[in-house]
């Protein structure tokens, strides 16, 4: 059994830092980018118009049925390639960082999508016809009336979407992006301690995921910021000692 | 794009590129399937223990869940093959590293057992997790006259689980486990920081002997779309054949 030296995390604690940076600014330049084309996928999904419904399901489909690792090769290799043809200029080079930015936000909002279509079916068909009703249109009923209730249903699993998200972006590992995981295996290397610093990502990964689970359990159950509190107070009245066809 | 290369001769192996691609599917199947097996024996085994009338296998069960769900697969794969030889008694460690049984020899393998078996167990435990929350979501969806009519008609609290609880609970979550399924094998992808040459693997090396990333890319995506479809069709017979008469069927089939 070797010798543990745990000073070397000391050491190391500036390197680990800025990965630990990186991480973060990936996770919340992912989990918005995820969350805004996530909703317009959904919405593309839930349309009656066969030109976009196709091929957002497709979409969708394909994500979720490569290798996250997969779908990070494959914007790692394209982003490079269609910002040239967009921008038309030979030899711009994309850095790794936005192209691994670019991969995270499309896969999660492959991920995200399916989420926030289950949350707006959850949100009962009178709404957006009471809202058709009043004159709105499309855009109005939508932003109004029924995405804020879908969003309200949908925090829990989002917020634990969120969790996954934060582990996944150390799969950036693999296109050697010095994120969390990738600073401690540089700082590994130079020390040749690498045992020590492996162990400290995963206490670190674990404490603040544990954390952050907990946290959504909790806003899940006190904080209960959908309409299950209004249907909580029903099942009282429903409860023990209250008649079946009492009442009014 | 142009996916005649593809039947080229590769630099090794004695085989084309599409042979290549093939070893790749080989050897993602092999991870999946070896770390499905303990996933779904030992996840079965923790999501029982996360329902019964016990405190501490209860306890047990619960740590071991959250351990290995809130830390990374990717930390966990270096943990499994960079941390454990180096923790565990130094002459175990080496023989892991050095003397344990080689797959060099084997057809196909640029790496050694200790690499697959790091793979193997890295994903069939961290499985097991995710398997264990499914497999008590399923007992705990069975209602709770189902235990108590069990333990009155005599039976003991472990013969209620086998004859009464666990064939419906299996029965009721082939979904999401044929989900679960689904994602060790997308996630045996990870193996490729270790240096198992899977599927993802061979795809990207294939890109960089032949620069035809596009095409062979493409070719890996289009494996991995036909077996998710494969997998949720076989699944979906088994599903409708081992249905609970007036059960399952009541979500609105």
């Amino acid at each position: 059994m070797g010798e543990f030296d745990f000073s070397i995390i000391i050491k190391s604690l500036p390197i680990l830092w800025s990965g630990l940076l990186l991480s973060l600014q990936l996770f919340g330049i992912a989990l918005a980018g995820g969350i805004f084309f996530g909703t317009l996928l959904a919405l593309a999904r839930l349309s009656s118009f066969k030109l976009l419904s196709y091929p957002a399901a497709g979409f969708v489909n394909l994500i979720r049925s490569i290798p996250f690792i997969m779908a990070i090769f494959w914007f790692y290799f394209l982003t490079p390639v269609l910002m040239q043809k967009l921008t038309g200029q030979q030899g711009e080079a994309v850095g790794p960082f936005t192209s691994a930015i670019v991969a995270f936000i499309m896969v999660e909002s492959a991920y995200y999508s399916e989420i926030i279509r289950a949350g707006i079916q959850s949100v009962p068909r009178g709404q957006p016809w009471a809202a058709y009703a009043l004159g709105l249109n499309y855009w109005q009923a939508m932003g109004f009336v029924v995405l804020p209730q879908a969003f309200r249903n949908m925090i829990p699993i989002m917020l634990t979407q969120a969790i996954i998200l934060f582990q996944d972006t150390s799969l950036v590992y693999v296109v050697g992006l010095k994120d969390f995981l990738g600073a401690a295996s540089k700082a590994g290397q130079l020390t040749g301690r690498i045992v020590e610093l492996y162990i400290f990502v995963a206490i670190v990964f674990l404490v603040i995921c544990f954390g952050a689970s907990k946290l959504v359990k909790y806003i899940q159950v006190h904080m209960d910021p959908t309409r299950q509190r209004a249907l909580k107070k029903d099942v009282t009245l429903n409860g023990p000692g209250w008649a079946p066809g009492g009442g009014i | 794009m142009d996916f005649k290369f593809l039947l080229e001769q590769a630099p090794s192996g004695g085989m084309t590129y599409l042979g290549w691609m093939m070893s790749g599917l080989m050897w993602t199947m092999l991870v999946s399937i070896s770390a499905w097996i303990i996933a779904f024996v030992l996840g079965s085994i923790i999501g029982v223990l996360r329902t019964v009338p016990l405190r501490i296998p209860r306890l047990i069960a619960t740590t071991y869940v959250e351990i290995f769900r809130n830390i990374p697969l990717l930390v966990q794969m270096f943990l499994w093959y960079f941390v454990m030889p180096e923790i565990v008694p130094s002459e175990l460690g080496d023989w892991l590293k050095g003397t344990y049984p080689n797959l060099i020899a084997l057809p196909f393998a640029q790496f050694s057992l200790w690499e697959f078996s790091a793979a193997v167990l890295c994903l069939g435990l961290y499985t097991a997790s995710r398997v264990a929350e499914q497999v008590r979501a399923g007992i705990e969806s069975l209602p709770k006259g189902q235990t108590n009519a069990g333990l009155a008609m005599g039976f003991t609290l472990p013969q209620v689980y086998k004859y009464v609880l666990l064939p419906m609970a299996f029965r009721i979550i082939i979904p999401p486990m044929t989900s679960e399924f689904l994602t060790i094998f997308k996630n045996s992808s990870t193996a490729l920081t270790i240096g198992i040459l899977e599927l993802t693997a061979q795809s990207r090396q294939i890109s960089e002997y032949t620069f035809r990333t596009f095409e062979s890319f493409t070719v890996a995506t289009l494996i991995y779309i036909v077996i998710t479809l494969t997998v949720i069709f076989i699944m979906r017979l088994v599903e409708n054949k081992v249905a609970v008469p007036g059960y399952v069927s009541q979500g609105g089939h």
